[in-house]
């Protein structure tokens, strides 16, 4: 069931689809790098079942759309194309925000299989932020004609996440991809992704702050990946923690004993 | 990599976490040392550095070990024509032909649709006609309703509904192909020396389909003051409601010239104009960016996506759902008030002349100055809510029959122009105020509710129509000098 009483904290990030979503089962994101034929797997999934607009207060186009798999209604929503999460554009940091403060019940990284290495860089990104990650490998048919072969059995297992090979312009694999992204968002399957590891510097750091700020994440976001965010350099993450989780970053902190 | 604009924006946010930063160091003071390093690191970029590549460490040890490359000597199709498509000999000849084949296939392929539904049209109205006298409805309400109304629409629909269904598809088979990347990358440094965004090839790419879509895709520009200059630019490049009139023009006046020659002479008219759209694009941009929009260019990496096999029932569907059936909609809106208006305001007459006369008469000295004459300006401004009725207006107004003619063929219309005394640099000087003159009502709203302010707006108006007088008034006074010495 949607969880109408988690959309206060899930706060505005939800505001926007409550009309079209208040009848859906799962709210599941479509993340990927441009090009990859993340639009070609929403079209696919949602046929004529969209509905296009704007982020709230943003000039980044949004669609939503849904569709229905094994008596479940799904709440597709198409995040902004991105190279990464770190929040560098606009449409980085409306993916970041919508993946962790929307908490959708299943994130879905598009990624092209002609060349995964650069996709998976948001792929790590993405299961530094939540382990209920599908991975949709995509363009399988275009590797294959140029080569490239996909160890998916392997890929999913040091990933740690369910990783399906699709070809979507025709469709192939997308009912797989239906199946997979169920058992995560009905938590039939809980992935342990994998924990990308740092230099013992950064390590020793990630710890320190991580310690911190736990308290003050009261279990919403990963402590890890903000305390990462905060060595980044990131100054968006603490003012979305602020508004999202209606925490105060500075005043809570103080609260922490020494 | 970060570009410098970004970089700043960073450097900007940074302060403000460190006066958290300081206020969380005075209640504790253990966290010193974290606070110190963040604080230090993030300001060098280190930290951040670092853990982006281990980021991609991780991505590439991964990828190494699942995915196996069948080494059997292929041949990477893609890098091949890539060596063709964005080299520096022939990346612009070849976008040259690709923009000439598309507008010659429009225009030998939109005439005879063009002519049959105009046909259908106009004979519907007749039965029109017939069905309000036969009901005793009043002349005015004739008028308005049959000879303002539904003759611009018959007009509008008629002449852009199958230019449109032929360009918009060829369009989006080429978007599909992943052919447009090539294009900003082949435009994109000039871009960078005008001071603008490499990204500006893109939006200026969408607005030969639609300004306002145009300034729409101008989102994709991170940088504010790029983005300004892309948007402000963007109605220099002509769009789908300006082709039929471009084309209509290019074919009679200057394709007229030769008879076996006539629709290729026509679509590199077209294409010289868009080619004078891009110069100007280039130019304005780098005024202002050396003027009210200073600044340095942002680097922003390009990926050429690799090619891919165009699927045509999605282009087909895509094409007339998205964009032709948007465009006509608009279209459609607009002329039915416009047609109305315009009939009353040629039928409306003080002391023996229509209002309409008496106001191009007003016009008619500064058209003069700049080759034109007055209707053509009043039509141009009548056609602010859109371009496509702007030579309905004008030849309604010389006529002066009180309604938009029917022109089922493109030579009446030339006779026409010509009787009213058009010559070759009248069309020519039509033409290029067509494509320089203030955008469309519907462009200029979505500047001004993509900026946020009626000002940018104004600008971009302002900007267009002086360029258009300076370009048409030098054009004319360099015809008036030729035509004095021979």
């Amino acid at each position: 069931m949607f969880r109408h009483d988690l959309a206060n904290q899930r706060g505005v990030l939800r505001d926007g689809f409550r009309a079209s979503s208040a009848n859906a089962d799962y709210i599941v994101a479509l993340a990927g790098n441009p090009n990859t034929g993340k639009s070609t797997v929403f079209n696919h999934l949602t046929g004529l079942n969209q509905h296009t607009g704007n982020w709230a207060g943003k000039t980044v186009a949004q669609a939503t759309g849904t569709y229905a798999h094994n008596g479940k209604r799904v709440l597709l929503v198409d995040l902004p194309g991105t190279y990464s999460l770190l929040s560098r554009s606009p449409e980085e940091e409306i993916a970041r925000d919508f993946i962790c403060f929307a908490d959708p019940d299943a994130t879905v990284v598009v990624t092209d299989a002609t060349c995964l290495q650069r996709h998976l860089n948001l792929v790590l990104q993405v299961i530094e932020m939540t382990p209920r990650v599908v991975v949709c490998l995509n363009l399988i048919d275009e590797a294959k004609r140029k080569g490239i072969e996909v160890d998916c059995a392997r890929l999913s297992e040091r990933l740690g996440i369910p990783v399906v090979p699709t070809a979507a312009r025709n469709g192939y694999g997308l009912e797989r991809l239906k199946d997979c992204v169920e058992a995560v968002a009905t938590g039939q399957l809980s992935p342990s992704p994998l924990e990308v590891r740092y230099p013992p510097t950064i390590e020793r750091q990630i710890e320190a702050i991580e310690r911190e700020i736990a308290p003050v994440l009261s279990g919403k976001l990963k402590p890890r990946w903000v305390a990462l965010r905060l060595l980044d350099g990131d100054p968006s993450i603490v003012k979305s923690i602020e508004r999202h989780l209606g925490v105060r970053m500075l005043d809570a902190r103080k609260k922490v004993p020494a | 990599m970060p570009n410098s604009s970004v970089k700043r924006e960073v450097a900007a946010g940074i302060d403000r976490i460190d006066i958290d930063c300081t206020a969380v160091v005075a209640a504790d003071a253990d966290s010193m040392t974290i606070e110190d390093t963040v604080k230090e690191h993030a300001s060098t970029g280190r930290i951040e550095d670092e853990i982006v590549s281990a980021i991609y460490d991780h991505a590439d040890a991964i990828a190494t070990d699942v995915v196996l490359r069948h080494t059997r000597n292929r041949v990477d199709w893609d890098d091949r024509i890539d060596s063709i498509l964005t080299s520096k000999a022939f990346g612009y000849p070849v976008m040259l032909l690709v923009l000439a084949l598309v507008f010659w296939i429009t225009i030998s392929g939109a005439n005879y649709p063009s002519a049959l539904l105009s046909k259908l049209l106009f004979g519907f109205e007749d039965r029109l006609t017939e069905l309000l006298l036969r009901l005793h409805s009043p002349e005015w309400l004739h008028g308005v309703l049959v000879l303002g109304m539904y003759r611009t629409l018959a007009w509008v629909v008629s002449v852009m509904l199958p230019p449109m269904a032929i360009f918009f598809p060829l369009f989006t088979f080429l978007e599909d192909l992943g052919y447009l990347p090539r294009v900003a990358f082949n435009l994109d440094h000039w871009f960078k020396r005008a001071g603008a965004h490499g990204k500006q090839a893109l939006t200026m790419s969408m607005g030969f389909g639609c300004n306002a879509a145009g300034v729409i895709a101008a989102r994709v520009i991170e940088s504010p003051r790029e983005r300004l200059i892309a948007i402000l630019t963007n109605s220099f490049v002509p769009c789908n409601g300006r082709f039929p009139a471009l084309i209509a023009l290019a074919a009679t006046f200057v394709g007229g010239m030769s008879a076996s020659l006539s629709n290729l002479i026509a679509s590199a008219t077209v294409v010289g104009l868009v080619i004078i759209g891009i110069l100007v694009t280039l130019l304005i941009s780098l005024a202002l960016s050396k003027t009210i929009l200073k600044g340095v260019p942002s680097a922003f990496t390009l990926e050429l996506p690799p090619y891919r096999k165009p699927q045509l029932g999605r282009i087909i569907v895509r094409s007339l759902l998205d964009r032709t059936l948007f465009v006509l909609k608009r279209a459609v809106i607009v002329a039915l008030p416009a047609g109305a208006v315009t009939w009353v305001v040629a039928n409306t007459y003080i002391g023996g002349t229509s209002v309409l006369d008496i106001a191009s008469g007003w016009l008619d000295p500064i058209g003069r100055m700049i080759g034109l004459d007055g209707v053509i300006l009043l039509a141009f401004i009548l056609g602010l809510p859109a371009n496509e009725i702007v030579i309905p207006i004008a030849l309604m107004s010389y006529l002066s029959t009180g309604m938009m003619i029917e022109l089922d063929s493109a030579s009446a219309m030339h006779e026409v122009f010509v009787s009213k005394g058009w010559t070759l640099i009248t069309a020519l000087n039509f033409m290029l105020f067509s494509v320089l003159h203030f955008p469309c009502g519907t462009t200029l709203l979505t500047i001004k509710s993509e900026t946020g302010s009626f000002k940018w707006a104004a600008v971009t108006a302002g900007i267009t129509t002086l360029t258009a007088f300076v370009v048409c008034w030098l054009v004319a006074q360099t015809a008036n000098l030729i035509g004095g010495l021979l």
